[in-house]
């Protein structure tokens, strides 16, 4: 081929040929023009779906023993008292009840089933409580909260902006609907006292809340919403109010309200004096208090540790299934029989 | 060529006389009247470009655009480009809602993915529009000589130039813009312009000035040239041109045979002079230029409709969300009584106001429809965009296939189709020039009934290889390299017969007859010679290659044409009397050239002993009706030879002779002088009558035959295509024995194939043709659909058995197969076949046909063609492939994709073809995938909000998901995954049939990636929200709020795209691992750094990772546990489905996974051990 190409450059010579060659138009070689780079190609054979399964088995199932084991280290009591603390008469219009004036305390004794290490963390617990919903997460300023600068800066809190001009601080919907149970404990009528210090993330109580912006025209308009706050305190030091303004990702939510940090003995009874001042009875909602203790992953559920044991028992039984398969059905592994339209191809063979 | 060292011989021969009927004396034409009128207002002042007048007229400067846009049009246009396209302009109403109080999500976060994804495709489309402005510039700042006045030409720029200068073009030059000839290096005012980047033609054409400006042949003669041409305005018709030139007050008329189009290249002639008419957007080449039909892969308008469906999907979750709130936010206030009274829903805007909740819940509507936009993939387009760029470019890289020989890589011009590569269905290609190389070898002849030459055709050598001969035997399977080894020494001629060759025919019984034969080989043709100076070699430009075949074949028997002028042609031969070698003059009369329709060509030449003689050649199909009665000697001989030939495979031509009286020749140049003067619209019809009369009562003197030889790998590659499962047709313009010869020759039709063939062509159907007038076509065509329904029925009886039968059929009873009536029964009987073959078919049947094969069988169609005349088929096919051979630029320039060679097509269509439609499909299919399963978590999450549209994702986790970390992995899915390797790709043809039958893009894959989707998601979201439910989060005792939910949740997001992507991917390179896992890491990183930004700017993202994910060990666990259950139920899937129901590119994986086994890494492609051998076709040897 190549004399052809010579012969009809004629005598032009060798000058010309390497010319020509300088010029081609060869594409380089190199690895990744031509698709060729080193690669592993992974594919599920069935030593390797086995071991895949196994190894996840394995894995899974101490992990759900370790999860299960530490979720059930948790002691947890739970209290639900909404409808409890309303007086027999007024159930049949709590909503009237808890909106009317005087005071609604409640008492609640708890019985600890099994001994609780200090810290014993106290939450109260919300049910059908849409902390999550558009209109009020929104409803809020940040900056306002930062800076006592910012305190005009009222424009996303409407309607609970300002009073009568003055802009409310904190302003919005979550601030106005602050939650103002509150519970005291004593324990054979000797106060057991609840820490409140340190129950709110640190990084909210140093950078979100500013140590010098302070409530003003708080709850002063009507209708009046939730719970008040100390005017003479800064908002970094309101924990309750910064717990309360991390809103809840569902309508079930438990926020701490704080700790107890003496241990508590098995049979202790817990006499709790509770203000039931939060409506939820409007939208049906269930209030409970929660004292829990906590392990190293943290309150008492055991959905992780027997999901994780469910998953590795399946991921055991599949290897073991997968291999028994392998056996009875064995094949050869690339039976080209398996190459379809092998028949069918159109034309030839 | 030939032209680079030796410089050619002057030839100051007045040419023009020499084609004594195209180049008709100039003369005014019934259009010249309308100059001036509306049309034909053009003035043009030669000479003269700024005098005032003709710079009141404000012609175009010569500046030519190929870009799309300019620096003022490119925003605009570019983004109005963008927003055409229904997804965009989703995302754009969707950004602009984001500045209302609708939206669920800040403004800024919604436009950058949006402005991303738009600059991305802006710049993409910039650099390819800079490109083509980098070409502009080259071709518009070449230097071109222009008189500057006082008889001086100086070198300008191209775009500088004006209508009105004067210009001198030297050799090899390209014209600058459209140029009247005014008078070249010849006498005459000849010249010669090769315009094959206008039409593809590789012959010279001949051009010539006017008479009265031929002198004008030094740069001084224009110092005070004036005239003034006033012509045609400009217009897209190649070959009109109308026009008057007034000079010195006199009027000529111009006629296209003056003009010098932009585009074509001065060739054989030193230098022209030429005026300027039509400049930059006015000439004719850029009025010309139309953008190519825009082809849409079948993925790609699927695409389309999975975008709508997902509309649908995003409206009708919208729609119900919307119900649902509208109740709730009514049921919020009823009768003064407030149920969630913290939402003070009795002091709420219009978009939360229970008296107004119909309002409310149309206006969630709308913010729904914003929050829901993350199931539509943003990136979709400029990422498909992107991975064609670059697997176009893989394709142009491919070294596999570049042809060293004409120095040709692979081109694919447009990046559309690369995925419908690998759905082809059939193939419809051209013969000539496509399964053949186009050069023609003389290589038999028969002189006076007796054949000659010994050559054996690669036809032939299929033949015997059918019949089982066993002299074939030894060179069986490399044929192809025998071929190329005995490739004749002068290229052309492949003629061995000792008889005639070496001057031995004088002892030939028939010696006079050879002689006349050769005689009329070196003399009937429109060949120019071109002498080698150095050398003394002659070589031969020729309009055909079988013109040039001719004259070679003449030149190596001893019959040498050295010389052409105006009125002679000058042989070099052996005198048979006295035995030595003369020149010999023929004066030549008249050339009667060839046509189509005529199908032969004739000179009229007078030799020295002053005899006239009409030399002849031409198809059988009309020689053999010409002959005389006493010419006819060796009729029977010569017909038979000429079916050998034919059966052979190679193209026959009939030569005659007459001897012609002087007075008949009087008679004849008095009518055909009569008849080209003529100025009636018939005038091709008169001297068709005239040329008609003459040539008849011709002596016979023997046949001659050419082979075009088959591309290397042609039977290889048709064999495979097969295997793969494509059906083949080809489409030619050749006789039916030449066809189905041909067929053997490549593989197409195989000895155990049952051959349905359906023509006209038999005797009595040819007395019906001749007799009737009216009930003849009815007759025929119902003769064809007898042939057709006899031809089903046939394959019926066989019992669908399809591979058996080969369709063969002529051009005149496809023209009425194609009607509409019938053409529904003949696709179905062809589709029942193997093998198609369509001979003596129309560019305009090839055309139809592909149209047919397209809309009738719904496949995908692929043309493949060389020639201007398979450019209707290249365009109506779903591919169009050119073949960038001898026949010029046309088919490619309006072909998709261009390769040198037949055999491309194999790793065209099997590697590189399989390998798109693959990463293709898989990608959108990803796209659709990774998108739905973010979405739907968003949707889930909603639902909890009582549908209140809270996003569950920070706004910024939001808008960067589909754009930083997804992206890149499906991105490189779509560049690089190959599911087996090429040459299995090669090995294994019935891999393609995943396309073929488009099973990795079907609905129902389609739908369960979907369905797979929303699986994933509903998962995440249960399995999140349980694990993190109400329980303290950590060890501290605080509780997860939205933002640790939100936060977990995506972390679970992306390691579950991600490693469905591992599981997707089936060839992981470095990039890969980086790409996947890079995703992973950013996202991360972005959560880390994201968070430690100022709460101004992080707002609830802030230091969510540092402070509360990072250090809880339920945030890993939980990660991890949710992570591996999502993907459990797919791993399952594919585990089964690769074990079980193993599609084939799994088989083939596992095939070559065990060959690796057996051979401990060391893999072969050459061991074939455990593959059964009736796969195995031929086994690919890879390149070392």
């Amino acid at each position: 081929s190549s004399t052809a190409a010579s012969s009809t450059v004629g005598g032009g010579g060798s000058s010309e040929i390497s010319g020509v060659k300088k010029t081609s138009k060869r594409p380089k070689y190199s690895r990744f023009t031509q698709q060729e780079l080193p690669a592993c190609k992974p594919i599920l054979t069935p030593r390797w779906v086995i071991l895949t399964f196994l190894v996840a088995g394995v894995v899974f199932i101490p992990l759900g023993v370790i999860c299960l084991f530490a979720s059930q280290g948790v002691v947890e009591i739970v209290d639900r008292y909404d409808t409890d603390c309303i007086p027999t008469s007024s159930r049949n219009n709590m909503v009237a009840y808890i909106q009317g004036e005087g005071d609604k305390i409640c008492k609640r004794t708890i019985t600890v089933t099994k001994a609780m290490k200090h810290p014993v963390y106290v939450y109260y617990q919300l049910e059908n409580f849409y902390q999550n919903h558009r209109r009020y997460v929104k409803s809020r300023n940040d900056a306002q909260l930062r800076s006592p600068k910012e305190e005009h800066d009222v424009k996303t809190c409407a309607p609970e902006d300002n009073v009568g001009g003055e802009p409310i601080v904190p302003c919005g919907l979550v601030a106005w609907s602050l939650f103002n149970d509150t519970y005291s404990f004593s324990r054979n009528s000797q106060q057991l006292l609840v820490n409140k210090k340190g129950i709110s993330w640190k990084s909210d109580r140093e950078n979100k809340f500013g140590k010098n912006v302070f409530p003003k025209n708080f709850q002063k308009g009507a209708p009046i919403g939730g719970g008040t706050l100390n005017i003479s305190k800064p908002l970094s030091e309101q924990e309750d109010l910064i717990v309360w303004m991390r809103t809840a990702a569902l309508p079930t939510f438990r926020k701490l309200y704080g700790k107890i940090e003496t241990d508590l003995h098995a049979g202790d009874t817990i006499t709790v004096l509770l203000q039931n001042n939060y409506n939820t009875y409007s939208f049906n909602g269930q209030k409970k208090l929660v004292l829990s203790t906590t392990s190293w992953l943290g309150g008492r559920n055991d959905f992780l540790g027997i999901a994780y044991l469910t998953v590795g028992s399946i991921c055991l039984f599949l290897a073991v299934t997968f291999a028994v398969l392998y056996l009875v059905k064995p094949r050869q592994l690339g039976d080209p029989s398996y190459l379809s339209w092998n028949r069918s191809a159109g034309g030839l063979q | 060529m030939a032209t680079v060292s030796g410089r050619r011989r002057k030839r100051k021969i007045q040419l023009s006389k020499l084609f004594t009927l195209t180049g008709a004396k100039a003369c005014f034409k019934p259009d010249h009247s309308k100059i001036g009128r509306s049309g034909f207002s053009r003035v043009v002042f030669c000479n003269q470009p700024d005098s005032p007048e003709a710079e009141s007229r404000n012609y175009c400067d010569n500046y030519v655009r190929t870009t799309k846009y300019t620096l003022a049009t490119f925003l605009p246009k570019s983004l109005f480009e963008q927003f055409r396209r229904v997804a965009n302009f989703y995302f754009l109403v969707v950004g602009i809602l984001s500045f209302t109080p609708l939206a669920p999500y800040t403004a800024v976060s919604a436009i950058v993915p949006l402005t991303f994804v738009i600059l991305a495709t802006m710049f993409k489309e910039g650099v390819e529009d800079w490109r083509r402005k980098q070409q502009d510039i080259e071709v518009n700042n070449r230097k071109v000589r222009v008189h500057r006045g006082n008889g001086n030409f100086d070198l300008r720029e191209w775009k500088t130039l004006r209508v009105g200068d004067i210009l001198k073009v030297e050799k090899n030059e390209f014209f600058p813009a459209d140029l009247v000839l005014l008078s070249s290096s010849y006498e005459d005012a000849v010249c010669y312009v090769e315009t094959m980047n206008l039409d593809g033609e590789t012959n010279l054409k001949l051009k010539q000035g006017l008479e009265v400006t031929l002198s004008l042949r030094e740069e001084l003669n224009f110092r005070d040239f004036e005239a003034f041409i006033k012509c045609e305005d400009p217009n897209a018709n190649l070959y009109s041109f109308v026009g008057t030139m007034d000079l010195k007050g006199e009027k000529y008329p111009l006629s296209p045979q003056q003009l010098l189009l932009r585009g074509s290249k001065l060739r054989n002639t030193d230098y022209i002079y030429g005026v300027v008419i039509f400049t930059g957007p006015d000439t004719k080449v850029v009025q010309n230029s139309t953008d190519p039909p825009s082809k849409r892969s079948m993925i790609e308008r699927k695409m389309d409709k999975i975008i709508y469906l997902m509309f649908l999907m995003v409206f009708s979750l919208a729609f119900f969300g919307s119900v649902l709130f509208g109740i709730w936010t009514r049921d919020d206030f009823q009768n003064g009584v407030m149920e969630r009274w913290y939402l003070k829903p009795d002091d709420s805007s219009i978009f939360f106001d229970p008296k107004r909740a119909p309002m409310a819940a149309i206006y969630h509507f709308l913010t729904a429809l914003m929050l829901n936009s993350y199931f539509i993939p943003i990136s979709l387009y400029v990422s498909i965009e992107i991975v064609k760029v670059l697997q176009s470019i893989f394709i142009n890289q491919d070294i596999h296939m570049y042809y060293e020989e004409a120095d040709k890589p692979a081109h694919a011009r447009t990046s559309n189709l690369n995925e419908e590569l690998g759905q082809v269905g059939t193939i419809l290609s051209d013969k000539t020039g496509t399964l053949t190389c186009n050069s023609m070898e003389f290589i038999k002849c028969s002189i006076a009934g007796t054949a000659y030459g010994r050559g054996v055709t690669e036809v032939e050598m299929a033949m015997d290889k059918r019949k089982g001969s066993a002299l074939v035997n030894q060179s069986n399977g490399n044929s192809t390299e025998d071929a190329v080894a005995a490739e004749p020494a002068v290229k052309g001629f492949n003629f061995r017969d000792e008889r005639i060759m070496d001057g031995n025919w004088v002892t030939e019984t028939h010696a006079d007859v050879i002689q006349k034969f050769f005689q009329l080989l070196a003399v009937c043709h429109t060949v120019i010679p071109e002498v080698d100076e150095d050398t003394g070699k002659i070589s031969y430009e020729a309009e055909s290659p079988d013109e040039a075949a001719f004259v070679i074949a003449a030149r190596e028997l001893g019959f040498e044409f050295f010389t052409r002028t105006q009125t002679t042609i000058s042989v070099r031969e052996l005198d048979l009397v006295t035995g030595e070698r003369v020149e010999r003059l023929y004066s030549v009369l008249n050339v009667l050239e060839f046509s189509s329709s005529k199908k032969r060509m004739s000179v009229i030449v007078q030799d020295q002993d002053g005899k006239l003689l009409l030399l002849c050649k031409g198809a059988d199909s009309v020689m053999f009706e010409r002959l005389s009665e006493s010419g006819r000697k060796y009729e029977k001989e010569t017909r038979d030879h000429v079916n050998e030939y034919a059966d052979a495979g190679l193209r026959t031509l009939i030569l005659a002779y007459r001897e012609l009286d002087e007075n008949e020749y009087e008679v004849f140049t008095e009518r055909i002088s009569e008849a080209k003067n003529s100025v009636s619209a018939d005038r091709e019809a008169l001297i068709d009558e005239v040329t008609e009369k003459i040539e008849k009562n011709l002596v016979l003197l023997g046949a001659t035959a050419v082979e075009d030889k088959l591309q290397n790998g042609v039977p290889d590659c048709i064999n495979k295509l097969a295997q793969a499962g494509i059906k083949i047709w080809v489409l030619t313009g050749d006789k039916m024995e030449t066809a189905i010869n041909i067929g053997f020759a490549c593989s197409l039709l195989r000895r155990d194939m049952k051959q349905i063939i359906i023509n006209l062509e038999t005797p009595e159907i040819q007395q019906l043709e001749k007799s009737g007038e009216k009930d003849a076509i009815a007759a025929l065509k119902e003769n064809v659909l007898h042939q057709i329904t006899s031809g089903k029925a046939q394959l019926k009886a066989s019992g669908g058995n399809a591979k058996a039968f080969a369709l063969i059929i002529d051009g005149k009873s496809l023209a009425y197969a194609l009607e509409e009536d019938m053409k529904g029964i003949f696709l179905e009987l062809a589709i029942g076949c193997a093998s198609v073959i369509c001979c003596r078919s129309s560019p305009k049947q090839k055309a139809l046909v592909t149209r047919l094969v397209k809309t009738g069988s719904g496949q995908t169609t692929l043309a493949i063609g060389d020639g201007a005349n398979d450019v209707g088929m290249l365009q109506e096919a779903d591919i169009g492939v050119g073949i960038s051979g001898v026949e010029g630029m046309q088919a490619v320039m309006s072909s998709d994709i261009a390769i040198a060679q037949f055999r491309y097509l194999e790793r065209l269509l099997l590697v590189h073809g399989h390998w798109c439609y693959r990463r293709i499909s898989k990608m959108i299919c990803y796209f659709f995938y990774k998108n739905i399963t973010f979405g739907f978590t968003l949707f889930l999450y909603e639902a909890y909000t009582s549908f209140s549209a809270t996003p569950a994702y920070n706004d910024w986790y939001l808008s960067l998901y589909s754009v930083f970390f997804t992206s890149l992995p499906v991105i490189c899915l779509g560049i690089f995954d190959q599911d087996v390797s090429a040459p299995f790709c090669l090995k294994f043809p019935v891999l393609y049939q995943e396309g073929v039958q488009n099973l990795l893009f079907s609905w129902r894959r389609i739908l369960s990636w979907m369905f797979h989707g929303f699986c994933s998601a509903i998962i995440i979201f249960f399995l999140c929200k349980t694990s993190l439910e109400s329980q303290a989060f950590n060890h501290e005792g605080k509780t997860a709020g939205r933002d640790i939910l939100g936060g977990t949740m995506y972390t679970c997001v992306v390691w579950v795209v991600s490693l469905q992507m591992v599981l997707t991917i089936s060839y992981f390179t470095l990039i890969q691992h980086v790409v996947v896992w890079g995703s992973v890491v950013i996202w991360y990183l972005f959560l880390m750094v994201y968070g430690s930004l100022p709460i101004r700017m992080s707002t609830d993202a802030y230091m969510v990772f540092l402070e509360a994910l990072a250090p809880a060990p339920s945030y890993w666990i939980t990660t991890l546990f949710v992570v591996l259950s999502t993907m459990m139920p797919y791993f399952i899937f594919s585990a089964i489905q690769m074990r079980f129901f193993p599609m084939s590119h799994g088989t083939v994986q596992l095939l070559r996974y065990e060959d690796q086994c057996s051979n401990s890494g060391n893999f072969e492609m050459g061991r074939q051990g455990s593959v059964r051998p009736t796969l195995v076709m031929r086994s690919h040897q890879p390149e070392s």
